[in-house]
């Protein structure tokens, strides 16, 4: 670990200041308290090199320090909690109930009888959760280049790759509650999947949110403003759900036409929502599973090259 | 024992050798040479758009150079490796805090970046603050401190993980001139005491004390370097106000009369 390693000057490990009466920062603005009594001329001052060696702890410490962020930083925006909640709700309760008579879907894997929609639509709901997570993450890291935190990111120690991946993985923990407190509503409404598939649920969607987060934050390596976000729900968000299985069974989609359908398959967006939805009823679609894995990693090393400073951040922005 | 920076066996922490930086067809760094000496105060100077920004991303490791190179402790650092972040303490000019967490869990976040543990970043976070008198804002949220206070935290933050090297980006901008005393003797007091190495870039020259190395940055070369005191002497000038002013001013060359750059050996070498 860098600061067990840490080679530090005597003068370094007794910063004192004598106690005083007021709290200090309430005083007057006299100079900062007096370090350390000990003078080292300069000729004398060897550099402080610390040999970076943090270890598995040392990543695992990132990696906490990162996740913990996010939620706090989830926590401090309230707001998002509910929008996130309100949006697929709306979808579940309003949508489903009125096309509920219209659409009838049959008897399909992994379902084992006739289902109403509102049981179709969940898993394709659930994935709609992570989508908009995982992209207002992606874009709330062009707000963060732009502010200055990413920076700080990127040139910390740590791997870039391990950094970024640390913070999509962190942006996924996020979305887990708000998945959850969705499975509770919906379970009011009749959704309700077997015991094993909330649990084989959770890292289905791990993975999906890995998929789509690293989707957003190469997106969002091509981005430069902030207002984009709106570009983003027209030309990715919308498209990807609506060209998908979330709302319609693939067959259906295939009698509406072949072009349809066709995009439909090569969606990621499909891949995300069968997966959850097979895991959701305890089943394991390996096709799924494996496209999504397939697409996570081609799309995360993407990412990361996208963030190499002589090819991403700061390319074209002027000094 | 020499205290002398530009004498020849003054140990440089960085040696900037022939860099050069273009944006598309803008040159913002042109073969620059330049060394950042170990345990010194080193002010970069120069005016707005002379290229101490790009320098400064370029030493953060945000840019690539893309001619020429920079030497720590005189390796080659093509790509900044871990070792060498891990010694470096930034503060950008924009605040990079988050506002909406307090100053005890961005500098929990920073100190997890570095891999330390949560009793080794309590002890850090207190030592830091406690010697920029902000001890009792550590619940504090970053939105409710002001200027100055935001940027103590900012500079307890970079210094958090005891790095050899701090740059810190025009980090006196927009603070009342107190506040700016304050942080420039504060950080005085710990090259001299601690032998921490300070790359200051600044437009404000009243910040820099007259044994100070300075180096002034101009349209992307450096124009002059020097001790302080030596630099004003050299060019003739009344101080480094008038020298940037002159500089800046479009019949820049003619204005100025003395102009030279000291080398690492002593030597002066005739820049304009």
């Amino acid at each position: 670990m860098s600061s067990d390693s840490a080679t530090v000057p005597a003068s370094k490990q007794s910063p004192h200041a004598s106690k005083q009466s007021l709290p200090a920062s309430r005083q007057s603005p006299t100079a900062f308290q007096q370090a350390s009594p000990t003078f080292r001329p300069p000729s004398e001052v060897s550099p402080l090199i610390r040999q970076w060696q943090p270890g598995v702890i040392g990543y695992w410490r990132t990696f906490t320090g990162i996740t913990q962020r996010e939620f706090l930083r989830f926590i401090q925006q309230r707001t998002r909690f509910f929008s996130a909640l309100i949006r697929p709700l709306l979808w579940l309760i309003v949508f489903a109930a009125g096309f509920r008579a219209v659409l009838g879907v049959s008897i399909m894997p992994p379902y084992g009888t006739y289902i109403t929609y509102q049981v179709y639509i969940a898993p394709g709901l659930i994935a709609m959760i992570i989508l908009f997570n995982a992209m207002q993450s992606a874009l709330s890291m062009v707000y963060d280049r732009e502010m200055g935190s990413m920076k700080v990111l990127l040139t910390s120690p740590q791997p870039r790759s391990f950094l970024l991946f640390s913070k999509l993985m962190a942006t996924a923990l996020v979305a887990l509650p708000q998945i959850y407190a969705f499975l509770l509503i919906a379970w009011f409404v009749d959704v309700d999947p077997p015991w094993s598939g909330y649990l084989a649920v959770l890292p289905a969607c791990l993975l999906v949110s890995l998929m789509l987060g690293s989707i957003g934050l190469f997106i969002s390596s091509f981005i430069r403003q902030l207002e984009n976000f709106a570009g983003v729900m027209n030309f990715v968000i919308f498209p990807m759900f609506f060209l998908s299985s979330a709302l319609y069974p693939l067959w259906k989609m295939q009698e509406a036409g072949p072009v349809l359908y066709a995009i439909c398959t090569a969606n990621p967006f499909t891949h995300a929502v069968e997966l959850i939805r097979f895991s959701l009823y305890g089943e394991l679609d390996i096709t799924s599973l494996a496209l999504v894995f397939a697409i996570t990693l081609a799309f995360l090393t993407l990412a990361v090259l996208s963030f190499d400073p002589q090819k991403g951040i700061l390319r074209n922005k002027k000094r | 024992m020499t205290t002398d920076p530009f004498s020849a066996d003054y140990p440089a922490l960085i040696s900037i050798r022939n860099l050069s930086h273009n944006y598309g067809k803008l040159q913002a760094l042109k073969t620059l040479d330049y060394d950042i000496f170990t345990g010194q105060f080193n002010a970069l100077l120069g005016a707005n758009g002379a290229g101490k920004s790009t320098l400064f991303n370029l030493l953060a490791g945000l840019l690539r150079p893309q001619q020429g190179q920079f030497d720590y402790l005189n390796q080659p650092m093509t790509s900044p490796g871990a070792d060498y972040l891990a010694n470096l303490g930034i503060v950008f000019q924009q605040s990079t805090l988050d506002p909406d967490l307090t100053v005890g869990q961005n500098l929990h976040y920073h100190a997890s970046l570095h891999g330390f543990s949560r009793k080794q970043a309590r002890s850090r976070i207190e030592e830091e603050l406690e010697r920029l008198n902000l001890q009792d804002r550590i619940k504090d949220t970053v939105r409710s401190l002001n200027g100055g206070h935001k940027r103590r935290v900012e500079i307890a933050r970079a210094l958090l993980h005891q790095p050899g090297f701090l740059m810190l980006d025009e980090a006196t901008v927009g603070l009342d001139l107190s506040t700016r005393k304050q942080l420039t003797q504060y950080l005085h007091q710990r090259c001299k005491q601690e032998g921490l190495t300070v790359l200051w870039t600044t437009h404000l020259i009243e910040e820099i004390e007259a044994s100070d190395p300075v180096m002034v940055l101009h349209k992307g070369t450096a124009r002059f370097s020097g001790i302080s005191h030596q630099v004003i002497q050299d060019a003739g000038v009344a101080d480094l106000t008038d020298l940037i002013e002159q500089l800046t001013a479009s019949h820049a060359p003619e204005t100025i009369t003395g102009s030279e750059t000291a080398n690492n050996s002593g030597k002066t070498n005739q820049s304009i």
